[in-house]
């Protein structure tokens, strides 16, 4: 009877339901994880005043409550916030000395451009140039919102300077160009410097009268009070939010909830990246993997195509063959080595040499860049995609090779018109996986060109565009620099949630798009019966 | 147009494809021993012979299929139409538009029907829609499956039956006009209904094309060839009219295996 039972193979059939389950449940756990920590992130929670026993007050965010180790009693934490003030964002505290708890009405959080985030009290508006809005709750809100004008001005000022300064940097390079080829007193150069000064002049004035607007701007202040009394003056261009998350409808909270969301999707990152939003890195994501794929997807199929289609079989096919799956098993410190090695210091360096002698020893292409780093990434994946590519040939019948080249078909014609539509899905769960590989890899991006924050993007509006030899920024190193390098990990830690969470749906797009491409040509291509 | 000579090998007039002094070498091993005979234009010829005799491999050397098999070594010629064809100046692919072939196990591309028959013709060239579609019109006709798939020439070929797979395959070969069709078993792994169908498009085809058939049915070869050759062991034993070799083969070796006593 169990000889049976053991034969018939129930067991074996729970064994491999248990191995399923368990890869499912460790992979729902970590999205949960992700999930339930990013979501919650930019939802406004309630601001707790707790009075403790030896008459202090203490203003903040409850954080998480947890048993002192040892004892049986308990503490919380607080976010307190007001780093300008106490020197530190979080506060423990015993239970036991808190003589109560509330959550005052008026309380009111404001989000700054500097030292984190500030919960107090609104007492005094002081405001130049604009009428002075009615007093009531949303005083503040309403003049910040009157001084946003003012404030885009000056914004504007910003970028019109910083186009400037590209300009005279662009004729700083031709300048240095002349000079390095031994070039003097040409009309041409003349009139480059004299370009160069009428901007200069522009470039004072323009920072003249930013200094002057901006000061006049930041005249205009709050006072506010903490919860033990004490005063603190914040101007209001530095507020980028303020909010009464205590008397907050179910709406508003939703309405700020989109905000911040929009934030962080579509705006720069504040604070040494730990607020703000994460365009710059999101963006830099997207176009590393589309470049990564661009330069490593032809190569490998191409390489794949060679080796089983072209290449004689023997024991050099073999060896190479062997080497090419291997290479999946290499550090990826050691590509991102390679590329600095041979990328960025041979090829970029040669490069310079070549086309940039003029900027030396300043290195234009001789270091780290996107370029380099999708180049490093795709020498990265590109055995994946070979190894797809041969496997995806391999496995059509060769009676449908025949058939194509008893119909006079030239080796090619099979290939491009037969083979390769057929061997398409194979190849692109092959590119699949190679993606999902290098939207999650750091380590080698770290030292061929991903910088903490970037000045600019590697695409924009200024000739040529592209700038492939721009540092950029990616939300895999995003997570780990806020994660681990922030001066503040504490305070970092709900945007490291929200940055995983973010790279995940991007690679859950990148791939599903690819997928739905692959089930497409899957219809189109599939051989039943043969 | 044949006269008997003194050996039970007939000689064939003015032959299509003309075979002398074949011999084919797998590595070490002697495929083809010195097979010497001539093929008639627009009749049916059929190879028969035991598994492993090299029928298929003779029939692969005419459009030379096997070019892509390592280790392979011919000697002596392959003439068609008097052409030697493993000459190095002749172009491969010209060739293989003048003979085509029809496998053991029908291949159809993954494509639709119509991009089935096209294909040859879009190889070679033609891009005019008003010739693919007139192309496509007459071959599935001659090929006796119009009838049935002419409602759904742009769906895909996979949702074919064999024998209807297999039809298909005919119509491609037919469609880039050769002038030999060889074909490898067509049958062996159809039904019965389906093989008399085939062997009625066999039928019809003959007088308008050469076809040359290796088959294991020794009453299909009976039924649609008008020459049949026996092989065994890589040499050809016998060769004459279907009608005679059936009736009075003049070898010990040809009557034992026609009579199932062998093979």
């Amino acid at each position: 009877m169990t000889k049976k039972f053991w034969r018939q193979g129930e067991p074996f059939v729970w064994a491999t339901g248990l191995a399923l389950s368990l890869i499912l449940f460790l992979t729902m756990l970590l999205f949960y994880v992700v999930m339930a920590n990013g979501l919650a992130v930019f939802w406004p929670k309630k601001v707790a005043l707790a009075t403790l026993s030896d008459g202090e007050h203490i203003l903040g965010e409850i954080v998480q409550e947890e048993t002192i180790p040892g004892t049986e009693k308990k503490r919380i934490q607080f976010k307190i916030g007001n780093r300008d003030l106490y020197g530190l964002d979080f506060k423990w505290v015993d239970t036991s000395s808190i003589v109560s708890l509330s959550f005052p009405e008026n309380v009111q959080v404001l989000e700054r451009q500097e030292f984190g985030n500030f919960y107090g009290y609104l007492s005094e508006l002081e405001v130049k140039g604009i009428s002075p809005p009615a007093a009531g709750s949303n005083s503040l809100t309403q003049t910040i919102a009157a001084l946003d004008s003012r404030k885009k001005e000056v914004d504007l000022l910003g970028k019109k300077i910083a186009n400037l300064n590209r300009r005279v940097e662009l004729i700083d390079h031709h300048l240095s160009k002349a000079r390095y080829s031994k070039e003097e007193n040409t009309p041409a150069l003349a009139a480059m410097q004299g370009e160069k000064q009428g901007l200069k002049t522009e470039f004072e004035a323009l920072v003249s009268i930013l200094g002057e607007k901006a000061a006049a701007l930041a005249t205009n202040q709050a006072i506010f009070t903490d919860a033990n009394g004490r005063t603190k003056a914040i101007a209001l261009p530095n507020i980028v939010r303020s909010y009464q998350p205590n008397s907050m409808s179910f709406l508003a909270k939703c309405t700020y909830y989109l905000e911040r969301l929009r934030e962080l999707l579509f705006d720069e990152p504040r604070e040494s990246n730990t607020e703000g939003g994460l365009f710059p890195a999101i963006f830099g994501t997207v176009m590393l993997i589309f470049l990564m794929s661009i330069l490593s997807f032809p190569l490998g199929v191409l390489a794949g195509i060679y080796l089983r289609e072209y290449a004689k079989d023997g024991w050099l096919v073999k060896m190479v063959r062997i080497a090419v799956n291997n290479l999946a098993g290499i550090p990826s410190i050691v590509y991102g080595i390679f590329g600095l090695g041979f990328f960025v210091y041979g090829i970029g360096g040669g490069i310079d040499q070549l086309f940039f002698p003029e900027r030396l020893p300043a290195p234009t292409f001789g270091t780290g860049g996107i370029l380099w780093t999708s180049l490093t990434l795709g020498l990265l994946t590109v055995p994946v995609v070979i190894v797809a590519t041969e496997e995806a040939l391999g496995s059509i019948p060769p009676g449908i090779r025949e058939g194509s080249q008893a119909l006079a078909a030239t080796k090619l014609q099979t290939l491009t018109r037969i083979l390769l539509p057929m061997a398409s899905p194979g190849i692109l769960t092959g590119f699949i996986l190679a993606m999902a590989r290098a939207a999650g890899e750091v380590a080698p991006l770290m030292i061929t060109g991903v910088v903490k924050l970037a000045p600019a993007l590697p695409l924009d509006g200024v000739f040529p565009y592209l700038h492939l030899d721009r540092k950029f920024m990616h939300l895999g190193f995003h997570i780990y620099d806020i994660g681990f390098q922030s001066p503040n990990v504490e305070a970092a830690k709900p945007m490291v949630y929200v940055t995983t969470l973010l790279l995940i749906l991007i690679v859950l797009a990148m791939t599903s798009t690819a997928i739905h491409l692959r089930n497409k040509m899957r219809q189109r291509h599939s051989v039943v019966d043969v | 147009m044949q006269k008997k000579t003194d050996t039970a090998i007939i000689r064939i007039e003015n032959p299509q494809v003309e075979i002398e002094g074949l011999n084919l070498y797998y590595g070490s091993s002697q495929a083809l021993n010195n097979l010497s005979f001539g093929i008639p234009a627009h009749q049916v010829t059929a190879l028969i012979g035991p598994s492993g005799c090299g029928k298929s491999t003779l029939l692969r050397c005419i459009n030379r299929m096997n070019d892509l098999v390592d280790g392979l070594r011919l000697e002596g010629l392959i003439k068609i139409n008097g052409e030697n064809i493993n000459d190095p100046s002749l172009d491969v692919i010209e060739l293989r538009r003048k003979v085509g072939m029809v496998f053991q196990k029908w291949n159809p591309f993954p494509k639709s029907i119509y991009e089935n028959i096209v294909y040859g013709l879009r190889i070679a060239g033609i891009q005019d829609k008003t010739v693919l579609d007139e192309a496509a019109e007459k071959c599935l006709k001659r090929a006796a499956l119009w009838d049935e798939v002419k409602d759904r020439l742009h769906q895909s070929a996979m949702g074919l039956s064999g024998g209807q797979m297999q039809r298909l395959c005919i119509a491609r070969a037919i469609a880039v006009s050769p002038e030999i069709i060889l074909m490898d078993e067509p049958c062996s792994a159809l039904d019965p209904r389906s093989t008399s169908r085939i062997e009625d498009l066999i039928r019809e085809l003959r007088g308008e094309y050469t076809i040359i058939i290796v088959t294991h049915n020794m009453q299909q070869a009976a039924r649609i060839s008008d020459y049949t050759a026996y092989m065994y062991l890589g040499e050809l034993i016998e060769y004459g009219l279907t009608q005679t070799l059936f009736t009075m083969p003049e070898k010990k070796e040809t009557e034992d295996y026609i009579t199932g006593r062998f093979g």
